[in-house]
């Protein structure tokens, strides 16, 4: 039994320009304590299926307009508000891109990190400011006894998204969603944050979403990849098997366009075009523009998931008849 | 090192602080670039390096006198670019253009392309105005993007396109040399790979310089021909792009390699990453000596006694510090 089961999540943002289908279908699942990585271009949807998981989505324009998430036996989409409470910000918990804008600038640190425990856990506010030290140690942000009376403006980017994991982790969460959390890091920085969230979920045993355009990042850290593509996954598989044998084109192309991948000197292979406009109904399989292999069929049928073997799964028409 | 087209000679780009609202008093000196000496040859791709911080993007600024120089030479094509009147500088800035990170902050979005495009050959007098529709479309061309789209707005084009059309502005009045400040940090994998194929064919084609400002090592290690590695306003290793993203000499650019992760699961999961604790000094008050000392794995007391000059470490290869045959 997964501890997080999403099954045919649509999400949909209606606009004045039409109906924009950000998440369109989608079925997955996250173990306990398994790392999950949600790979994908922008507005691929990956960050709006998390979203959506979480509570997070504006409504209007947005509209879940099917699907559940049933996380341990209670479905997030539609639940109470006090069932929500009681799972959200406690069970399961995010950590966004941009440390800059996700703190409040007007609240010291201390305020922030035992919001969570005062709501969720009914402790006095001397023991949270006890967990909350703690656990600012443990996320390695030295000093801590003196800085977590500063306001988020006098730590720098690495520093707040270390505080950022501390505010998401303090709770002890079962599920940790991280949108991006290392993209507007330096390499140095993101190596230190990437070490530190192995660090707390081999500590804590969390489960583990992990959403990023960077499949250098996804090969060190998951067990499993999910590759979404305007608003449907079009593979997954354990990380080995899709970056050794991929077998959907978008994968495959997306893995060659890397250019620590290719000879130097050589031009880099790109995906011709641009990703579709997902407020006109697609028919036929969206990548079918700009794949290299598409026939007249790709263009008419809608695919599905279907298996490779039992832990692979692609939704390339032409794999799935063995032509490719 | 023949012809160089652009020579760098200790340059310095120091941005003083001060304090105090009515009597302001000077508490202190950020210095931003800190005695950079670097040439770029006709035609060469040289890459820059570095953290946030460390000064790469004022470096670029300095050297299109975007920001005001503190001391040292920038010799372009020949002349001292402090040396120049105003007029001559304007004439100068045709030898040299930038394009920026951010293609949706970059543009004006009330200029439709043609005008953005217009601009600068109108400005510089380049061609009578008669010519000018035909150059914007043959600019247009040389980037990739369809003549008719010419009377549109930036926000009528992807993130990609825009990029496009800020390389097609700064193409406009033919410079020598280029400069792209992390050019494609903006951009999803399969767009950034368009970008550099563009970048790297029109060196070639036009024998343009390009100095190319990036965070991602493997896209600097594709495009360019030498590497410069900055850490708080000093080179600290200079050399061939294999040589320094493959064998890295320095201890800061080794950390920076480490820290690459790697599209190949067994190779990730096996490897020792050397990961830095902390982050970069402030560089207002920088430690005394190699200012990388104190995140240094092999830092000794020797260290904290000088700052390390760029010293020849073979052909090709320049590199700042002093432990350098013994680590």
């Amino acid at each position: 039994m997964p501890l997080l089961t999403v099954t045919d999540l649509r999400t949909w943002f209606h606009t004045r320009n039409g109906v924009y289908r950000a998440v369109d279908g989608i079925s997955f699942g996250v173990e306990r304590g398994e790392t999950l990585g949600i790979v994908g271009e922008s507005g691929s949807g990956k960050s709006v299926t998390c979203y959506s998981i979480m509570g997070l989505i504006p409504q209007p324009p947005g509209r879940i307009e099917s699907g559940t998430a049933v996380f341990d036996g209670v479905d997030l989409l539609h639940c109470t508000p006090a069932q929500s409470r009681a799972i959200r910000g406690k069970r399961v918990a995010m950590i966004f891109q941009d440390p800059m804008t996700s703190l409040n600038p007007y609240l010291r640190i201390s305020e922030q990190l035992i919001e969570p425990l005062r709501i969720h856990e009914k402790i006095s506010r001397r023991d949270a400011l006890t967990r909350a030290l703690a656990m600012l140690e443990e996320v390695g942000i030295n000093d801590a006894a003196r800085r977590i009376h500063l306001y988020p403006h006098e730590f720098s980017g690495g520093m707040r998204q270390r505080v950022m994991i501390a505010m998401a982790l303090i709770t002890k969460p079962e599920l940790l969603i991280a949108d991006e959390p290392t993209t507007a890091l330096d390499v140095t920085v993101q190596a230190q944050i990437l070490e530190l969230i192995k660090k707390m979920q081999r500590e804590l045993g969390m489960a583990v979403i992990f959403i990023t355009h960077d499949l250098g990042v996804v090969s060190g850290l998951c067990d499993r990849v999910q590759v979404m593509y305007a608003g449907r996954i079009v593979e997954t598989s354990d990380t080995r098997t899709l970056f050794y044998s991929p077998k959907h084109p978008y994968t495959r192309a997306l893995q060659r366009s890397i250019p620590s991948m290719q000879a130097k000197g050589t031009e880099l292979f790109t995906i011709p075009g641009m990703p579709p406009d997902l407020s006109k109904p697609i028919s036929g399989c969206a990548f079918a523009p700009r794949c290299e292999f598409a026939v007249e069929r790709c263009h008419r049928e809608i695919p599905h998931l279907e298996p490779v073997t039992p832990t692979h799964t692609q939704a390339c028409l032409r794999v799935q008849a063995g032509e490719l | 090192m023949a012809d160089p087209i652009l020579e760098l000679t200790d340059v310095q780009t120091h941005f003083p602080i001060y304090s105090g609202f009515v009597r302001k008093r000077l508490v202190g000196t950020v210095k931003a670039v800190d005695g950079v000496t670097l040439a770029v040859e006709r035609g060469e791709v040289l890459g820059l390096v570095g953290e946030s911080g460390c000064g790469k993007s004022t470096l670029a600024r300095t050297i299109m006198q975007l920001v005001p120089l503190t001391g040292g030479t920038v010799v372009l094509n020949g002349k001292n670019l402090a040396a120049n009147s105003a007029t001559e500088m304007r004439e100068t800035r045709r030898g040299m253009q930038m394009v920026f990170q951010d293609p949706y902050a970059s543009l004006n979005p009330r200029m439709t392309v043609f005008a953005t495009l217009a601009e600068p050959l109108l400005v510089h007098r380049v061609c009578p105005a008669a010519e000018v529709p035909a150059r914007v479309a043959r600019l247009m061309e040389t980037v990739g993007l369809a003549p008719r789209f010419v009377q549109k707005y930036p926000h009528e084009f992807s993130g990609g396109q825009r990029q496009r059309i800020a390389i097609a502005r700064a193409l406009a009045l033919e410079p020598k040399i280029i400069i792209a400040d992390e050019p494609v940090s903006a951009l999803d994998v399969s767009i950034q790979a368009q970008i550099l194929n563009l970048l790297a064919q029109l060196c070639r084609s036009m024998g343009l310089s390009l100095i190319f400002i990036a965070h991602d090592l493997s896209v600097v290690k594709h495009i360019s021909d030498r590497v410069a590695v900055m850490y708080l306003g000093k080179i600290v290793e200079l050399g061939t792009a294999e040589d320094v993203i493959d064998r890295p000499r320095h201890p800061y650019t080794r950390a920076l390699v480490s820290a690459i992760p790697t599209p190949n699961p067994d190779v990730e999961r096996a490897r020792q990453r050397l990961v830095l604790p902390g982050d970069p000094p402030s560089p207002i008050d920088p430690p005394a000596g190699c200012a990388f000392h104190p995140r240094c794995p092999y830092a000794q007391e020797k260290c904290k006694l000088a700052v390390p000059p760029l010293i020849a470490d073979g052909p090709n290869r320049e590199v700042a510090c002093v432990r350098l045959g013994e680590i």
